[in-house]
């Protein structure tokens, strides 16, 4: 287990450092200083080479590179021009809507997903499984957004159940917080439990047909007893793997959704620091969102070659 | 029994194939017929009839504009197929080679750092990465389909490479070696017809994916920019608009689901007509 988890940790700061030069060296090329875009078109050259200079740009990329990532390190994330204040608090405060829209939604994906999956699994070829199957199918194709807009129709407007958009704040109390983040998370659901309903049922039907699974039946356990003590636990590998993925989606990608419902979320974050120029913002977040999603897949893989040894052996 | 079942499956996979190509025609006609015509004029702004319902004038009513909604939605029929296909094209075109190369150099350098480079676009969060590079170049139509093309070279990469691999172990390869042919060719003439069926597979999935993507991406302000109708931005704008005309909300969203489902039942089918394999199997 050692060396393998030896040869992922190096792999795992490869990819990270790689993804630190890119990022920067993105938002290195952006067209526009942004020390003139905060002071607009009518600044004194002085003022905005003051300003340059304070915002430290007039240092070589080299410099900026070595003091940016030494900050992060350290757990620094850069000061925003905009906002003139610590990222790191930003983006705290912006994690605080974040993190349970996307444990939210994580977890209405599994309650739809698994039995919805274990269903049409168990009843293969039933009508059951032809209307879960067409349903999924519907609900890969829905733009997530487009629901969004409907389901603020109907459960917002006309309903009055849920607010349309806008997030109260943790001091509001938490069924205002539940009244703002409900929508939101079923908009983000419905895509998600749509393709793990379908991995996981595909999975089932691929470890139904295994050869132990036949000697169980054969030494007398029920349909049922093959399936919860055989079947599902052998199928859950490639439907935990989705879920490590879908977890990292719905931290970075409920931007649009963040938009619909005007969520003050890391996404909605990056998306006005862009229009905003302010580039360290941009470039500290998408850095941690990109950590968060190696990380996550990083430990995606070491829970598989903790469960199944082959996988170690092969690398 | 079983060839029964079996026969009534493969019956519904190709009604499954023929909805999704009709599904696929009925927008990509409708985008190639607004090249040539539409009911109305889309640039042309008519205050006097804005906001009208669905009526046989205006099939899908009018917008805050007074332009009609049945004429936008076939000229972003154009849009989204447009940014979607040359998205799909380019992620063909640069990640076939690449994965074809690694797999002719397996185990190499080459190999090894075209893997990893694809791990790292696949670690990045792409539709933030698509936002950025819109919002870092302007936005604009053609960095759209940059945008969503980058994220499709990992995806043919990775797909041509493990597809490749199999068949390089194969006979008529070796056959094809023994007659003097280099990596490069045999990957061209030997190794890509025998994989053109997977990639045209995965190419329609891509497709739907990127139709997805750039409704997202002009939803937000950062695809096709105004005044050339996109759905995305037609949903944008009727959000705004949605107590008092709540069909601008209706036709662009039902334009996406359709073309996307379209997309995706087509591609279901053909995998299931093009390739015996899965078929037998079960799935």
């Amino acid at each position: 287990m050692l060396p393998y988890l030896i040869k992922r940790l190096g792999s795992l700061i490869v990819s990270l450092f790689v993804a630190s030069l890119v990022i920067f060296a993105c938002i290195e090329i952006v067209p526009g200083d942004p020390a003139s875009f905060m002071l607009g078109v009518n600044a004194q050259p002085d003022t905005v080479n003051a300003l340059r200079e304070e915002l430290g740009l007039n240092t070589s990329h080299t410099q900026r590179y070595v003091s940016w990532i030494s900050g992060l390190l350290k757990g620094d994330l850069g000061t925003s021009y905009t906002y003139r204040s610590p990222v790191s608090d930003i983006v705290a405060d912006r994690l605080q809507v974040s993190v349970p829209l996307a444990l939210y939604a994580l977890t209405l994906t599994i309650l739809i997903a698994f039995p919805v999956g274990v269903l049409a699994a168990a009843w293969r070829g039933s009508a059951v499984d032809l209307f879960v199957m067409g349903a999924t199918q519907l609900g890969i194709a829905v733009p997530n957004f487009w629901f969004a807009i409907l389901m603020v129709i109907v459960f917002a407007i006309n309903l009055g159940w849920f607010s349309a958009g806008g997030f109260p704040g943790w001091d509001a109390g938490i069924l205002a917080v539940i009244k703002a983040l409900t929508l939101p998370a079923v908009a983000l659901a419905l895509p998600q439990a749509s393709i793990l309903a379908r991995v996981m049922r595909s999975s089932l039907l691929d470890t139904l047909s295994e050869d132990y699974i036949r000697s169980a039946r054969a030494k007398g356990l029920s349909r049922r007893q093959v399936m919860w003590r055989h079947a599902l636990r052998n199928a859950m590998i490639p439907v935990l793997t989705i879920i490590g993925l879908q977890f990292s989606f719905l931290l970075a990608g409920a931007i649009i959704i963040e938009n619909v419902f005007f969520l003050p979320g890391l996404g909605r974050l990056v998306f006005q620091a862009i229009t905003q120029r302010d580039l360290i913002v941009v470039e500290s977040v998408v850095m941690l969102l990109v950590f968060a999603v190696v990380l996550v897949n990083f430990l995606v893989d070491l829970a598989y070659a903790w469960v199944d040894p082959r996988l170690r052996e092969r690398s | 029994m079983m060839s029964e079942t079996r026969s009534s499956r493969t019956a519904l996979k190709s009604r499954n194939l023929f909805i999704g190509v009709a599904l696929t025609s009925i927008f990509a006609l409708a985008a190639l017929l607004s090249l040539i015509w539409t009911p109305y004029d889309v640039t042309q702004l008519d205050i006097s009839s804005k906001l009208k319902s669905p009526s046989w004038e205006h099939l899908f009513g009018t917008d805050h504009f007074g332009r009609d909604t049945f004429s936008m939605v076939m000229v972003g029929a154009q849009t989204s197929i447009s940014v979607a296909f040359i998205a799909v094209g380019i992620g063909m075109g640069l990640g076939v080679p690449l994965g074809l190369s690694a797999a002719a150099y397996r185990g190499g350098l080459l190999d090894e750092f075209i893997m990893r480079g694809n791990d790292l676009i696949f670690a990045f969060p792409s539709l933030l990465i698509a936002i950025m590079i819109t919002a870092v170049f302007g936005p604009s139509a053609v960095n759209a389909i940059i945008a969503i093309g980058i994220f499709n070279i990992p995806v043919f990469a990775r797909l041509s490479r493990g597809a490749a691999l199999p068949l390089w172990t194969r006979d008529f390869i070796l056959s094809a070696r023994v007659a003097g042919k280099g990596s490069a060719r045999i990957s061209v003439e030997h190794i890509l017809p025998n994989i053109t069926n997977l990639l045209v597979v995965q190419g329609t999935i891509q497709f739907s994916l990127g139709i997805l993507a750039e409704a997202g991406l002009s939803y937000v302000g950062l695809g096709v920019q105004p005044p050339i109708p996109s759905w995305g931005r037609m949903l944008a704008e009727s959000q705004t608009l949605i107590s008092i005309a709540p069909h601008l909300a209706l036709f662009p969203g039902f334009a996406i689901l359709l073309t996307v489902l379209g997309l995706n039942l087509a591609g279901d089918g053909l995998r299931d007509l093009l390739d015996p394999r899965i078929r037998r199997t079960r799935r």
